[in-house]
């Protein structure tokens, strides 16, 4: 088993009918995911790839039985697209876009506090469980179906990370693309109890950044209650600062979300810390 | 983004935030006729730097005439304000804000931001003010008082109350904190704030309460809905190569060493840097060209890079997603025509097209390598620096 989703998980496309849905949706069809509709306003009724096009994201539930939901709408109309999927009953909910204001996203993960809807991002490349389920913008080509879990808050070092390990023959599991915002849903510690409870994986692959205290919690988290093998990397350890490195959460602020503060605490919890970006999937084989 | 302090006390008047009387001037005439106007036997000169620690190095300055004010605004503007958290090269002082003095009996500390762990707005205050706030929380951490605010409530008047006596404030001085911290929340959720600091927050000697510094830093990702707060952007106080990115949608930022990278994804490009450094040298920037890059993007990046003259080596790292690497290859040879590339310069291309944009860069008779291996890459990129240097 894979975790969050698999061949059979139904998928409904927000912004389904913009520039980003349509290019992505086209690739998610061609890569065998269920796409089973799409969401824009005032285009209910009509067709686009092949599939129905809907008003609401509740009339896509009603008709589809879709459970998980991908937003590609801008940045100032995400925070409602997110809301609407957690009103309709979404259960797994895909956040690509980047740019949202802070205290927007805020008020979203105050709202959905209690609904048990997921959340996914934003700003993140998405989850993938490969020749499965692919959703997201994540280029489906590289990853091989296999043994490894891949957490991560950076889409290009999934990529990265899921590259080596298909090198090492090791294949993936599922890679989760968490997001690079402050503040955002799943974290690290969310999807590392998945991968931990998932017998199809057997090694875990942690890749993080300045900024936050989400690596420190997950080192805590995986010395508790993870037996599975964890190799992690911490992009960052040359950045200045007080900088925002691309990803609005990339900074280091009054001395806190160091590189070499989050190394210290995966090593203390026993984790295999790569301090070179090109060994991740050597080390992975290794500690299998 | 940031602003200058007296935009920032520009910002408190709206929402009745108390700051000593003053207004900014460019010239030491201005200066001197604003003194004038405010009146009193003392003023202060404060240069307007997009900087803390202005004071330990000459930038804050207190005058007995008006004609003295005219003479320190003189020394200050048009010259540039080293502070320690500038750069070396500092910062320019364009204007000045001069303000009336206050009999201080205390300093205190305040500010509002998103705290990322709990996910809410918190308010922080201590009664050590004046102090590096970090520093105070440190060694001192039972003087810091933190105050989170649910987003649905909003700011309630037990907090307020519940801050004001860990401050050791008194009577009508209460309710005065209660008001400053309701317009510091009513500002903070309009203008899509991330972080404002009141250090020091005053006492005077009458008991008034009064923002004697202010320090505004706004969201970037929401400031398009704010064109007022737009409008004071100030870009003589940031990095002109910064500015000129983020005109062609790049992240760039500036750093001190001597090998260029240019990159797409933050993570990457972070990781790029990293690696450099690991083997040895020195990034001379970050630099992520985003997903959906297009020729012209990456031609301008690529010119970005080589304008900064202490770069001796480039190092482009691209994984190809949906970003196609011949169309990377496209943009830096575009580039390498517009511009005259005297530095050897690696490329690692993987992923998407990766062979196509490989083909592209080979027998151009350009100082190009190929690297399919980003670990050679990276020690390619170094010893190459290193012989140029």
């Amino acid at each position: 088993m894979s975790i969050l989703i698999d061949k059979d998980t139904k998928v409904i496309c927000q912004g389904f009918t913009g520039k980003q849905g349509t290019f992505h949706s086209q690739q998610a069809l061609d890569y065998g995911t269920k796409l089973v509709g799409g969401v824009t306003p005032e285009r209910g009724g009509e067709t686009h790839l092949g599939l129905p096009v809907f008003n609401t994201v509740q009339d896509a539930v009603n008709d589809t039985g879709a459970t998980a939901s991908v937003i590609y709408v801008p940045p100032f109309y995400a925070a409602d697209a997110i809301l609407e999927a957690v009103d309709a009953g979404i259960q797994l909910i895909v956040c690509i876009t980047e740019g949202i204001p802070i205290l927007q996203m805020l008020r979203v993960k105050a709202a959905m506090a209690g609904t048990g809807a997921l959340l996914i991002g934003p700003n993140c490349p998405g989850v993938i469980t490969p020749g499965a389920c692919k959703i997201g913008i994540m280029p489906g080509h590289i990853h091989r179906p296999g043994s490894i879990g891949i957490v991560s808050r950076s889409g290009t070092l999934t990529y990265e990370s899921v590259h080596q390990t298909t090198a090492q023959g090791l294949g993936q599991s599922t890679c989760v693309g968490i997001g690079g915002d402050p503040i955002h849903g799943m974290n690290f510690v969310d999807v590392l109890s998945r991968f931990q409870a998932d017998d199809q994986t057997k090694g875990i692959v942690m890749v993080g950044e300045i900024g936050g205290g989400e690596e420190e919690d997950a080192a805590e988290y995986i010395k508790a209650h993870v037996t599975k093998p964890v190799v992690a990397y911490i992009a960052g350890q040359t950045a200045p600062p007080g900088k925002r490195m691309g990803h609005a959460g990339a900074i280091v602020t009054g001395g806190k979300g160091t590189a070499e503060g989050k190394v210290a605490a995966l090593k203390a919890a026993g984790i295999e810390v790569v301090s070179s970006p090109t060994d991740i999937g050597v080390a992975m084989k290794r500690c299998l | 983004m940031n602003i200058h302090e007296y935009q920032a006390k520009q910002l408190f008047l709206h929402y009745a935030i108390p700051a000593p009387d003053g207004k900014q001037a460019a010239s030491p005439e201005g200066a001197e006729q604003v003194a004038k106007e405010l009146g009193g036997e003392s003023w202060v000169v404060k240069a307007q730097v997009h900087a803390g620690g202005r004071g330990k190095v000459g930038g804050v300055k207190l005058a007995k005439s008006p004609a003295e004010v005219a003479g320190f605004s003189r020394d200050m503007l048009g010259k540039r304000l080293v502070t320690k958290q500038t750069g070396a090269e500092g910062l320019p002082i364009n204007s000045v804000l001069i303000e009336k003095t206050y009999p201080i009996k205390r300093e205190l500390y305040l500010s509002v931001l998103v705290d990322r762990g709990s996910q809410r707005i918190i308010f922080i205050a201590s009664a050590a003010g004046g102090m590096d706030i970090e520093t105070v929380a440190h060694e001192t951490p039972e003087q810091i008082i933190t105050v989170p605010v649910h987003p649905a409530a909003g700011l309630q008047g037990y907090q307020c109350r519940k801050v004001a006596y860990a401050l050791g404030l008194k009577g009508a001085q209460i309710k005065a904190l209660g008001k400053i911290m309701q317009g510091l929340y009513d500002l903070f959720l309009a203008k899509d704030a991330s972080q404002i600091e009141i250090n020091p927050l005053i006492e005077t000697d009458s008991g008034e309460l009064m923002a004697l510094d202010a320090k505004i830093n706004f969201d970037d990702n929401a400031v398009e809905a704010h064109p007022d707060i737009r409008a004071m952007k100030d870009p003589a106080q940031e990095d002109e190569k910064e500015n000129k990115a983020q005109q062609f949608g790049l992240n760039y930022i500036t750093l001190e060493g001597n090998i260029g990278c240019m990159v797409n994804g933050a993570g990457l490009a972070m990781a790029t840097m990293d690696l450099v450094k690991l083997k040895g040298g020195q990034p001379a920037n970050f630099l992520d060209v985003g997903g959906g890059t297009s020729v012209e993007k990456v031609c301008e990046a690529f010119k970005l890079i080589l304008s900064d003259h202490s770069v001796k080596a480039v190092l482009v790292n691209i994984f190809g997603g949906i970003v196609q690497c011949d169309i990377i290859a496209a943009g830096i040879l575009a580039a390498v025509e517009q511009v005259h590339v005297a530095v050897p310069v690696v490329v690692r291309l993987e992923g998407t097209n990766a062979e196509q944009g490989r083909a592209l860069l080979s027998n151009t008779g350009l100082n190009l390598y190929a690297a399919d291996d980003l670990a050679h890459a990276a020690e390619q990129v170094v010893a190459l620096a290193k012989e140029a240097a």
